[in-house]
């Protein structure tokens, strides 16, 4: 049973969208918000604003960085300070791939230059 | 039917012990885990993996599983359980112990399947009765992109299979091409919520949406950093030392004059602002100045180049001592 759907779809850029507050996250996450509490405290999400949790205000990539947190304890069995060490060091990862690419760039106009 | 050689997926031999299966899985669902590893296929293999797994795991359905294979190579088609395949081992209630159903191949379906509905992600977290409403799982993509894409704003094909439930409360797989807008401006690892594409809500509740993480192809010539782009600019050493005015390439496709000031060292960076990718706070676009020599090949270059360095005073290095 397959279709194919031809229109155009227009989207949005998530992370340019209104910041949500504690009750939202934890909707479109699915998870209590005791969850997102200990993921604030491990400093895996910030909030953008608030003193306390009632006035938090997150940027919407929180939700997406929430999800892989959930996937990553859930199928690989791994605690939330094992967690927010991976999601760290992901993100550096990713960092000194882009640094990477730029060098290679200039490597390769280099040895063209030459 | 295809059939699987779950031992092959876990890189393990027939007779491996129950320990070694746990520690083969436990490496490659690190190695695949669609939120750890790059590669494309990365998920299809995370599934193949946690398939293997929850059979192996299982001594009698490893038992029962290695009855099976015996008589069958990975890859082939036309794969049937025996006619009196489930009379010596019961699996029909118990169902999967982990994971969600719409995961499985159809392999493990018409192996250990069971009672679907009263098992598997949907019915779990959604609850099989009741008029309980819950908004369907959002599904993520990935798309690389081109530079000239987020600075136009185009579409793109994605194709990607997406679960759904019939009628008859079963998973099936649907195949579906979207033709999405890439949103002008967009940047590396942001993400298009395309609202309500995910799927399928639970007792009449919203789809979820479909996430799409974006990527940049690297491009030949600019390299992208968050909202700026730079572009390394070849000039001669007299251009940098005198001053020039030269054309460079935007990223816009049109040339634009460029002032080098006086005096400009390898690597100076000459901004032009709000040209890097467009949008609320557009980027700036970046051209690194590349000191490049002209060959000592060239008698002229050899003769300019000895009368400096006779007559010219000057140490690059006075600060090392």
């Amino acid at each position: 049973m397959s279709t194919n759907v031809m229109n155009i779809i227009s989207g949005s850029i998530l992370e340019e969208e209104p910041t949500l507050n504690l009750a939202e996250l934890c909707q479109c996450c699915q998870t209590p918000a005791e969850f997102i509490i200990r993921l604030v405290d491990q400093g895996v999400i910030a909030p953008l604003e608030g003193e306390s949790t009632r006035q938090w205000r997150f940027h919407q990539s929180a939700q997406i960085r929430t999800h892989k947190a959930l996937r990553l304890r859930q199928d690989l069995g791994i605690n939330l300070s094992g967690v927010a060490l991976s999601l760290e060091l992901m993100d550096e990862i990713d960092k000194l791939k882009r640094e990477l690419n730029h060098l290679k760039h200039i490597a390769e106009h280099e040895l063209f230059d030459a | 039917m295809e059939y699987k050689d779950y031992y092959e997926i876990l890189g393990l031999k027939k007779d491996a012990p129950q320990d070694e299966i746990k520690r083969a899985y436990r490496k490659l669902a690190r190695k695949y885990h669609p939120d750890v590893s790059k590669e494309s296929d990365a998920e299809k293999k995370f599934k193949e993996v946690g398939e293997a797994y929850e059979v192996l795991k299982d001594p009698e359905k490893r038992e029962a599983y290695d009855q099976l294979g015996a008589n069958w190579k990975a890859g082939q088609d036309g794969f049937q359980p025996p006619p009196d395949w489930e009379q010596n081992f019961d699996f029909g209630g118990g169902g999967y112990t982990q994971g969600n159903a719409e995961d499985y191949s159809s392999f493990f379906e018409d192996l250990f399947g069971g009672d679907r509905a009263s098992s598997g992600r949907y019915y779990r977290s959604g609850g099989a009765t009741g008029g309980f409403q819950a908004k369907g799982e959002n599904v993520r993509a990935k798309i690389m992109v081109d530079l000239e894409d987020s600075l136009n704003g185009t579409k793109q094909s994605v194709k990607m299979a997406i679960p759904e439930v019939n009628e008859q409360g079963q998973v099936v797989s649907k195949h579906r091409t979207l033709s999405i807008k890439i949103p002008k401006g967009i940047k590396e690892g942001q993400t298009i919520r395309l609202s309500k594409q995910g799927n399928p809500g639970h007792g009449g509740g919203e789809p979820g949406d479909l996430l799409i993480e974006v990527a940049f192809n690297p491009h030949k010539l600019y390299n992208i950093n968050e909202k700026d782009i730079s572009l390394n600019v070849p000039v001669a050493p007299w251009e940098a030392t005198l001053g020039a005015k030269i054309k460079v390439p935007t990223p816009d496709g049109k040339k634009v004059d460029m002032k080098i000031p006086p005096d400009s060292q390898q690597g100076r960076k000459l901004r032009l602002k709000g040209k890097g990718l467009p949008g609320k706070n557009a980027g700036d676009f970046y051209v690194v100045l590349q000191i490049t020599l002209p060959p000592s090949s060239n008698p002229k270059v050899k003769e300019f180049n000895e009368k400096m360095r006779d007559e010219i005073d000057f140490n690059p290095r006075s600060y090392l001592f």
